[in-house]
């Protein structure tokens, strides 16, 4: 199981806990990771000013993972989820694909529609599967509860999602927390938006949107919130602080991504998965659970 | 908000729009409101409403809509697409009214700082020595990030 590593803009900068933790995973559960010098932006901060352009910087790193002969794994949703919308367009629609070919010469390279794009969790659920990640638990975390956030564009699109969940009920990411050993709690505001997208042009907006969800897992309490996309990282740790004082409410709502929660399951220590980089931890499950061995 | 000027109307808007990449099924919606619905910003800001937004393509309201700073308030959950019975992407509609909006001059300012950094460094955050430093304290791998070409390759 090989993958060409898409870390997009914003992990590799502002959540290296998630990185190294989908790392430490990855090497841990066989998916060999390989990091390609030339990627960049996936394309999507540009679909709202001009989608061609924002296909041609799509196909620009799909073309790259072809030439290297490898399937692409993300870790940021909306990467992956526009990586797999682009490659759709260019696969369906050959005028458009020639066009973008055409923009592309300038980067010697040459788009063809032969490789697939998956989110980092998609592959843990679907090629690892949960079975053979039972079979590796070492520490499980029983007695211990956490809210999932699937996010919009993990499953969505369903189209150019590859159909990984039913939109109105997934559970891929809940299946994966249970696994650990791990309750996963349903609740009611769980499919809805973090806002991110909106926090540069309307940050109010944003701030109730993820302040919804955020007041209905600080009343549920259990061990914290598990993302798997650093947009929705931004939401609900970076602007926590700014939430709590909107909606004038202590939350301290923590915050960690699902592979630092399966790393400490497969028996790994906390420094190891970066979360000395979480803002907002919960010390009692963290300390708790190390006390256990 | 004030009557329709009839003759203000441009029947060919929702054609126009239908040509795009995304907007071809917006000729199909039968005003149902399951969109407006279950529209996670109508919810908090009523000014943004899905159905009101179709209504106003389909009757020609190209000017009035194209300036309406609540183009830009779709947090693209994609809520409105999945639940539409007659298949209207509606989140890609409302993409295609941003670039419509971008190429007459009326998105908001500040916009266009995504495709400046884009241009000059092929992503949206710089990673530089200070950055690099940082990764490699953690044991993660340097990030050359070679974006030579995006100048070009995004250029009009």
């Amino acid at each position: 199981m090989k993958y060409a590593f898409f870390l997009g803009c914003t992990v590799p900068v502002r959540n290296l806990n998630y990185e190294l933790s989908a790392r430490w995973v990855a090497r841990e559960l066989g998916l060999e990771l390989v990091d390609l010098e030339d990627f960049q932006c996936c394309g999507f901060p540009l679909k709202s000013l001009n989608l061609l352009d924002s296909l041609v910087v799509a196909a620009r790193n799909l073309a790259l993972a072809e030439q290297a002969g490898l399937p692409v794994c993300t870790l940021c949703s909306a990467c992956g989820g526009f990586l797999s919308e682009a490659n759709s367009h260019l696969q369906h629609n050959h005028d458009l694909k020639s066009q973008v070919n055409d923009r592309l010469k300038v980067s010697g390279l040459e788009y063809k529609g032969t490789i697939q794009v998956k989110h980092f969790i998609r592959i843990l659920y679907e090629e690892i599967g949960i079975e053979r990640i039972r079979e590796r638990i070492t520490r499980p975390l029983y007695g211990f509860s956490f809210a999932p956030h699937y996010g919009c564009h993990y499953i969505k699109p369903a189209r150019t999602a590859g159909g990984i969940d039913p939109v109105e009920d997934p559970k891929s990411l809940t299946e994966l927390i249970e696994v650990t050993g791990a309750k996963a709690l349903r609740y009611e505001t769980l499919l809805d938006c973090c806002g991110g997208s909106v926090l540069g042009i309307k940050e109010d907006l944003a701030n109730t949107l993820a302040g919804n969800k955020l007041s209905e897992v600080n009343r549920l309490g259990g061990n914290g919130l598990v993302l798997i996309c650093p947009f929705c990282n931004v939401m609900f740790e970076n602007q926590q602080k700014k939430i709590e004082k909107k909606l004038e409410q202590k939350l301290k709502v923590p915050v960690l991504y699902y592979s630092q929660l399966l790393g400490l399951a497969l028996g790994t220590d906390p420094d190891t998965l970066g979360f000395k980089l979480n803002r907002i931890k919960d010390k009692e499950f963290l300390t708790g659970f190390e006390r256990r061995d | 908000m004030d009557p329709i000027d009839l003759k203000k109307l441009d029947p060919d808007f929702k054609h126009r729009l239908a040509r795009e990449l995304g907007g071809e099924q917006i000729k199909k919606c039968f005003s149902c409101g399951v969109c407006s619905a279950r529209c996670p910003i109508e919810k908090i800001e009523p000014e943004y409403n899905p159905r009101r937004i179709i209504r106003m393509i389909l009757l020609g309201m190209e000017e009035e809509l194209l300036k309406e700073e609540f183009l830009w308030h779709c947090s693209t959950c994609y809520t409105c697409q999945e639940s539409c019975p007659q298949e209207v992407d509606f989140t890609e509609v409302i993409f295609v009214l941003r670039n419509m909006a971008v190429r007459k001059g009326l998105a908001p300012a500040g916009l266009g700082a995504a495709r400046n950094l884009l241009d000059q460094q092929g992503r949206m955050y710089e990673i530089g020595d200070f950055e690099n430093e940082k990764r490699k304290e953690m044991g993660l791998p340097e990030i050359k990030g070679n974006a030579k070409d995006y100048r070009e390759l995004l250029k009009d």
